[in-house]
């Protein structure tokens, strides 16, 4: 016997924001073979509502002023009650906002996400980890301290190498002649604004998901409803308990290990008089900032870190293989995990000083990454036998 | 169907697609024309010319070896008087081959800094220091430190190697040797930093860069 249809309500046939919310997120059918990594876009979501809640709270206490911005952090962590766990929370939350992404996109290269039909979903997805790579270099900045400083004139010097665009673009940063007030004030508002403009672009990233549906690890798309399950209470639930495991971590982070990711020097106030010693990247940088010193070049160097994330954008037509997961296709299975380990090594290699063998290391790591995307994946995808 | 079509008089569509394009076109010359006092606001509003204050040091207190540092246009100097045996390393074709520019071809010093210790005068090194790769500061390493033995600059930021006349090492990222700003002695023991008395048309706004 049919269900008689429901007439629908008040609300329903004005905006039908109640059927939309059933169809996308309780009746959306997802593959039932989805393992842990696949909860790694939810821990980002989470991530990104935790940045954009702490970073305005933040923001009503900050002076962006280069007499005051930091003197206005030390209170933030000191004199404002509860302020030193908001900005422990914003501090905590990028280091884990840039793990999550590093996952999820590994995971997307391992099953093949950025395949057809999922090439604007993998697009969108480089974009926002592109806007969240500007939008913390821009709040490293605001704090005002030394690594803030040598940091910020490192990256908008690199910027003003780049030919054509470069000058330009990073004297409509700068807006002086030296990196002074006027910078840290624009750093400031694009700090936020591309926090709100990351919010919209994931609206895309999830629409775009929602229209061709998840990938899984077999990288066959389900065809029968045998094959799917439904978003609740399967996959809520699972994602639920998986947010709990990743909040452990997470409050771990920020609540018993708030200085684990942090530099001393930057509770040193700016001195453009003095670079520290001791500088370094924060982590999620430190693969690109390896590349830029292994190679003596300057515009090679930059090149080569900039082209490091290109190869990533061009993937999709550099490997036309239709099969998806790695694990199916033996010689991928083999190049791929080098290729994270040499983006790992590089990473190691960028947090050390530069000597001999370091820059030995971040070379070969370095060759094996554009070897893996612009030699071994077309090849491979040409002559492969996959099983 | 009672529905008649009209046929569309001739050449109507291609006014209509005239008409359309002449709309977007204007659509959009308007919205670059009222971008222009948006980007005119960010344009950098201080004075852009280097000022011409010159700064006079004194040396008396600085000893061989020894080196210090001095703020000119915001730019951190370095001032160092230089051993006989720091002079002897500069010279040495070992070293010179390890070097981008041994001969000072770049412009990046006045004329009468254009030789091979890059100074007026040869026990004594004006530098600006300012690494030429991404604009960190070197800091001085004293003769027999690691890893440059003849002493020099290091920047920490990504590793380059200046040598003491600020000559810039092949294996560094750096492009450039450091800049030397024009220097006059006044006497034995002082300089004004500032004017060339050797190259008075100098101007550092004419080097390859800072």
């Amino acid at each position: 016997m049919p269900i008689p249809e429901k007439t629908p309500g008040w609300l329903e046939r004005r905006l039908p924001v109640m059927s939309v919310l059933r169809r996308e997120y309780i009746a959306f059918p997802m593959p039932r073979n989805l393992n842990a990594l696949w909860s790694f876009g939810a821990f980002l979501i989470v991530t990104m509502a935790a940045m954009i809640a702490s970073g305005l709270f933040l923001a009503i206490n900050y002076t962006p002023d280069i007499t005051q911005a930091f003197a206005s952090v030390e209170a933030i962590d000191r004199q404002i009650p509860s302020g030193w766990f908001l900005r422990s929370l914003h501090m905590g939350g990028v280091t884990m906002l840039f793990a999550c992404l590093y996952i999820h996109i590994a995971r997307s290269l391992w099953y093949g996400s950025y395949k057809a039909p999922r090439e604007l979903l993998w697009l969108t997805g480089l974009g926002l980890m592109l806007m969240v790579m500007v939008t913390a270099f821009a709040g490293y900045v605001l704090p005002w301290g030394q690594m803030s400083y040598w940091g910020a004139t490192v990256v908008l010097n690199a910027v003003h190498t780049i030919p054509l665009i470069g000058k330009p673009v990073s004297e409509l940063l700068l807006g002086g002649e030296t990196l002074g007030n006027t910078a840290l004030h624009r750093l400031f508002v694009l700090h936020f604004t591309m926090a709100f403009a990351i919010l919209a672009v994931i609206a895309l990233h999830v629409a775009a998901l929602h229209v061709v549906k998840p990938n899984n690890p077999s990288g066959i798309d389900p065809v029968s409803p045998k094959q799917t399950l439904p978003f609740h209470p399967y996959y809520t639930s699972r994602d639920g308990f998986a947010l709990c495991l990743f909040l452990m971590v997470y409050a771990g982070l920020v609540f018993f290990l708030p200085d684990l990711l942090t530099l001393a020097d930057n509770y040193v106030q700016a001195n453009p008089l003095v670079t520290p010693r001791d500088i370094r990247p924060e982590w999620y940088f430190a693969p690109f900032y390896a590349i830029l010193r292994a190679v003596p070049s300057r515009l090679g160097g930059l090149l080569l870190a900039v082209g490091s994330l290109a190869v990533l954008f061009a993937l999709p037509s550099l490997d036309r293989s239709p099969t998806r997961p790695a694990t199916r296709r033996p010689l991928v299975r083999l190049s791929l995990p080098l290729a994270f380990v040499s983006f790992i090594l590089l990473g190691i290699a960028g947090m050390h000083p530069p000597t001999e063998t370091w820059l030995i290391v971040s070379r070969v790591a370095m060759a094996w990454w554009f070897i893996h995307f612009l030699v071994v994946m077309p090849l491979v995808s040409e002559r492969e036998i996959t099983s | 169907m009672t529905q008649s079509e009209t046929p569309p008089p001739p050449g109507g569509t291609k006014r209509r697609d005239l008409l359309t394009t002449a709309t977007v076109t204007l659509g959009c010359a308007g919205a670059c024309a009222l971008a222009v006092p948006f980007l005119n606001s960010l344009k950098n509003s201080a004075a852009t010319t280097l000022s011409d204050r010159t700064l006079e040091v004194d040396l008396s207190s600085l000893a061989p070896g020894q080196d210090m540092t001095v703020q000119w246009q915001d730019w951190p100097i370095f001032i160092q008087r230089r051993t006989p045996q720091m002079l002897a390393a500069l010279q040495t074709p070992g070293h010179i081959a390890t070097l981008r520019d041994a001969d000072s071809k770049m412009l990046q010093q006045p004329k009468d800094a254009t030789n091979w210790h890059r100074s007026v005068r040869a026990d004594y090194g004006v530098l600006v220091g300012i690494c030429t790769h991404l604009g960190c500061v070197p800091s001085f390493e004293k003769p027999g430190s690691a890893p440059e033995a003849e002493g020099g600059y290091f920047c920490p930021c990504h590793g380059s190697h200046f040598d003491a006349a600020g000559r810039v090492a092949q294996r560094a990222p750096a492009p450039y040797n450091l800049p030397v700003p024009p220097v006059t002695f006044l006497s034995d023991t002082k300089i004004r930093i500032g004017h060339s008395a050797g190259d008075p048309g100098f101007s550092m706004s004419d080097i390859q860069q800072i």
